[in-house]
C-alpha cells in the first residue's frame, strides 16, 4: 500500500446516545480513488464530515498527510468537499463560484483566472462560466461543484454521494468522468456511496461500512471473491452461506462438513482463526447444477451438495434457481443459458449443486446477515 | 386545445369559427388584470390626481377653493417647511438604520439558532402590535418620562446629567419610530435568512473562508432582498409618521407629517398640505429608483431563487 494520506484512529462520533461512527480505524492511501461503501445511515457522511472538519469527533484523531488536524477548523484544512446538494453559491456565477477558494487563499488575480479556466476546462464547462448555478441542470451543477473543489488542488477531495441526485444514465457517464479526472490529476479521492456497483467500478480500494464501523477493506475483487463477513458477502452481490464444522485443516485445502452431512473443501487461507464452527460461502454464479435422476453425481474434485429445485426463473442470459438442500439450506444458483445448459430443469428435480472448491470463502459465524 | 378540424355545415357564415374564439382568448388576460387595475385607479391614480388638483387651488376654508393652477404653492411650501421635510428624512433614515442594526442579529438568531422557540419568538416580535399605535407611543411617554425609571437610572450611572431628560428630545422621537417599525424590518430579514441553505456556510468554510468572511460573502448577499424589502417597508411609512414626533417630541422635532396633519385638520390649508404630500412622495420615489439601481431587481430575484 502506498503511503497513507488520511489516517483515522479510534474515530468516534456520538449524537446523544446514538453512536454514528464507532471507534473507526482507517488508512486511506495517497493518490488513489478510495470508496466508502455502506447502507444509508451507517455513518459515511459523518465520517466524511469529520475528515472535512464540519463535525467534531467525540473521540479519536484525524490525520492529514502526517499532521494531526483533529482540532483544526474546516477552513484551515487542506481538503475540499463536493457536497451531496452541491451547495453552490446562488448569488455568484459559475466562474465566481470556482474562484471563491482561490480568493480566500489570496492567489494573485492572473493565476486565479488561469486556474479557474483550467478547472472549468477539466469539467467541460468553459462556455457556461458566466451562468448562474440556478440556471443549470443537475449534472452541470455537479461539475461546477467538482471544479470549485479541485481548483484549490487540495491534499484530498471528499465526495459525499456526488452522483446520488442524478438519473442513471448521467450517473454512469459521470462515474467514468470522475475516474478519468482522478487519474489525470492524481489527487486522493474519498468517494462515499451506498451503490456497490458505483464503488466497484470506480474505486481502487473500498472500505465497506456498517453501523459505524469498517467491515472490510480491499479491492473490488477481493471484497467480492473473499468477503470476510456475512454483511460484506450480502451487501456486494448475492451469497450462499452455509454453516459447517471444520474436520481437518492440513494443507492448502481444509475439509468441512455442512449441516446436511456434505463434505466440502475450502481454501485453508480463508478460514478465520482456529474456530471449528464456521460459515462458508459461495457466489450463485459459481455454482453449477446437475440433474441426478438416479445414481450419484460425478464428483471430479468439485464440492457437491444435494438437494431439489424449488424455483426456477428464466431471466434471459441466465436461469436463476433456488435449491433446497438436504441440510435444509436454500441455495441461489445462477446458471448461464448456453448450448450445454439448456434451461430445462424445473421445480421438483433432484439436483447436485457443484462448484470449484477454490471459489469458496468463509465469513465470521457470529455475524448476523446483513442487507 | 382542440381546434375545429372541419367547420360544421350550416355554420359557414361564421367563417372558420376561429377568430371570435381567438379574440375571446386574447381578452382573458385582460379580465384577470381588471380587478387589480380597478384597485390601482380607485385608490392610487384618483387620489394622486385629486391631490395635485387640490394643491394648485387657491381660496380659504370658509369661501371655498377654486382651481387657479397656482403652482407657486410648491416652492412656497417646500421653502417654508424645509426643516420639517429634512427632519423627516433624517429621522426616518436614522430609525431605519437602527432597525436594521437591531433586527439583523435578532432575525439571524431566530432563523438559525432558536430551534423550537422560533415561532414563539416571531410571535413576540409582533405581539406589541396587537395594541394600537397611540397606546404604544403613550407607553413610551411613560417609560421616558422625566422622573421615570429609565431617566433616573441613566442619571444615577451618569449617562444623563442631573437635568438631563429623554422625553421631548430627538432621541425619544427616533427611538419611538425605531420601536414602532421594527417588525417591518425584522420579518423580511428573517424570511430571507430562514430560506438560506445552511450548507452554503459549510461550503464557504470548506473553501477556506473564516466565519466572518463566510458571513460577508455568503450570508449578507443572500440577505440582501430582505434588507432591501425591510428598508423600504420601514423607511417609507416612517417618513410620513407624525405620532412619535407629536407625543415624544416638541415642535422642534416636528416632521413633515405633523405639518401636513395640521395643515389639513387645523389650518385647513388644503393646497399646501396636498403639495407637501406630493413632494414627499416624489422624493421617496426618486430615492427608491436610486436604490434600485444599486440593487437591481435581477439580482434580487436571483438571490431570492436560492
Ligand atoms: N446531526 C445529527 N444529529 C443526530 N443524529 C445524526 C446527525 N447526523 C447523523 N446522525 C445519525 O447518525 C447516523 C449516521 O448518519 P450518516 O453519517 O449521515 O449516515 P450515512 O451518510 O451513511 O447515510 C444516522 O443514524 C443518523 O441518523
Ligand atoms: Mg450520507
Amino acid at each position: 500500500m502506498a503511503e497513507a494520506d488520511i489516517t483515522l484512529s479510534g474515530l468516534t462520533k456520538q449524537f446523544g446516545d446514538m453512536v454514528a461512527v464507532d471507534d473507526l480505524d482507517l488508512e486511506i492511501p495517497k493518490g488513489g480513488f478510495f470508496a466508502m461503501l455502506g447502507p444509508s445511515g451507517c455513518g459515511k457522511t459523518t465520517t466524511l464530515r469529520m475528515i472535512g472538519g464540519f463535525e467534531e469527533p467525540t473521540a479519536g484523531t484525524v490525520n492529514l498527510a502526517g499532521t494531526d488536524v483533529t482540532n483544526v477548523p474546516a477552513h484551515k484544512r487542506d481538503v475540499n468537499t463536493v457536497f451531496q446538494s452541491y451547495a453552490l453559491f446562488p448569488h455568484m456565477t459559475v466562474a465566481e463560484n470556482v474562484e471563491f477558494g482561490l480568493k480566500r487563499k489570496k492567489v494573485p488575480k492572473a493565476e486565479r483566472k488561469q486556474r479557474v479556466a483550467e478547472a472549468l476546462e477539466l469539467v467541460q464547462l468553459t462556455e457556461l462560466a458566466n451562468r448562474r448555478p440556478t440556471q443549470m441542470s443537475g449534472g452541470q451543477q455537479q461539475r461546477v461543484a467538482l471544479a470549485r473543489a479541485l481548483v484549490n488542488r487540495p491534499q484530498a477531495l471528499l465526495l459525499d454521494e456526488p452522483l446520488g441526485a442524478l438519473d442513471l444514465k448521467l450517473r454512469k457517464q459521470l462515474q467514468l468522468e470522475l475516474s478519468r479526472i482522478q487519474a489525470d490529476i492524481g489527487i486522493t479521492f474519498v468517494h462515499v456511496t451506498h451503490d456497490q456497483e458505483e464503488a466497484m467500478t470506480m474505486a481502487d480500494q473500498i472500505a465497506v461500512m456498517n453501523e459505524g464501523r469498517i467491515e472490510q477493506l480491499g479491492t473490488a475483487s477481493e471484497l467480492y471473491d473473499t468477503p470476510k463477513t456475512a454483511f460484506v458477502a450480502n451487501f456486494l452481490g448475492t451469497s450462499n452461506l452455509i454453516d459447517a464444522k471444520v474436520l481437518s485443516r492440513s494443507g492448502e485445502m481444509a475439509e468441512v462438513e455442512a449441516d446436511g452431512g456434505a463434505r466440502l473443501r475450502v481454501p485453508a487461507s480463508v478460514l478465520p482463526g482456529s474456530d471449528t464452527e464456521v460459515r462458508i460461502g459461495v457466489r450463485p454464479e459459481k455454482l453449477d447444477l446437475e440433474a441426478i435422476d438416479d445414481g450419484s453425481p460425478s464428483a471430479n474434485g468439485d464440492n457437491v451438495i444435494l438437494g431439489h429445485i424449488t424455483d426456477a426463473a428464466f431471466v434471459g442470459v441466465s436461469t436463476q434457481y433456488v435449491v433446497h438442500t438436504e441440510g435444509g439450506d436454500e441455495l441461489q444458483v445462477f446458471v448461464q443459458n448456453s448450448a450445454d445448459h439448456p434451461p430445462n430443469l424445473g421445480p421438483g428435480r433432484r439436483v447436485a449443486a457443484t462448484w470449484d472448491p477454490t471459489t469458496t470463502f468463509a465469513v465470521n459465524r457470529e455475524e448476523s446477515d446483513g442487507a | 386545445m382542440s381546434e375545429a378540424v372541419a367547420p360544421a355545415p350550416g355554420k359557414g357564415s361564421r367563417g372558420r369559427g376561429g377568430p371570435s374564439l381567438r379574440r375571446r382568448r386574447a381578452l382573458i388576460p385582460l379580465l384577470f388584470v381588471l380587478p387589480g387595475l380597478a384597485w390601482l385607479i380607485l385608490f392610487y391614480a384618483i387620489p394622486i390626481v385629486s391631490q395635485v388638483w387640490v394643491s394648485t387651488q387657491t381660496g380659504n376654508p370658509d369661501d371655498g377653493f377654486v382651481q387657479t393652477w397656482n403652482f407657486s404653492v410648491y416652492p412656497d411650501a417646500v421653502s417654508e417647511y424645509l426643516p420639517q421635510i429634512g427632519r423627516s428624512f433624517l429621522y426616518a433614515g436614522t430609525a431605519t438604520l437602527a432597525c436594521l442594526i437591531i433586527s439583523f442579529p435578532l432575525a439571524y438568531f431566530i432563523a438559525f439558532k432558536a430551534g423550537r422557540w422560533r415561532n414563539l419568538m416571531l410571535l413576540l416580535i409582533i405581539l406589541p402590535f396587537f395594541t394600537s399605535l397611540i397606546v404604544r407611543v403613550v407607553a413610551w411617554q411613560t417609560l421616558l418620562t422625566d422622573d421615570g425609571l429609565v431617566v433616573n437610572t441613566l442619571q444615577a450611572i451618569g449617562i444623563l446629567g442631573p437635568d438631563g431628560r429623554l422625553l421631548a428630545t430627538t432621541f425619544a422621537v427616533i427611538a419611538g419610530i425605531t420601536y414602532n417599525f421594527l417588525p417591518f424590518m425584522a420579518l423580511p430579514l428573517y424570511a430571507s435568512l430562514e430560506r438560506m441553505d445552511r450548507t452554503l456556510l459549510e461550503a464557504a468554510s470548506d473553501l477556506y473562508a473564516s466565519k466572518i468572511t463566510a458571513f460577508r460573502k455568503v450570508t449578507l448577499p443572500l440577505a440582501a432582498p430582505g434588507i432591501f424589502a425591510g428598508t423600504l417597508l420601514t423607511f417609507i411609512p416612517a417618513i410620513g409618521d407624525y405620532i412619535n414626533a407629536q407625543l415624544l417630541g416638541t415642535p422642534n422635532q416636528f416632521m413633515v407629517g405633523n405639518v401636513i396633519q395640521s395643515q389639513y385638520l387645523t389650518v385647513r390649508d388644503y393646497p399646501t398640505a396636498a403639495a407637501l404630500s406630493f413632494v414627499v412622495m416624489i422624493v421617496v420615489l426618486i430615492l427608491i429608483a436610486i436604490a434600485l439601481r444599486f440593487v437591481s431587481t435581477r439580482q434580487l430575484s436571483e438571490a431570492a431563487a436560492a
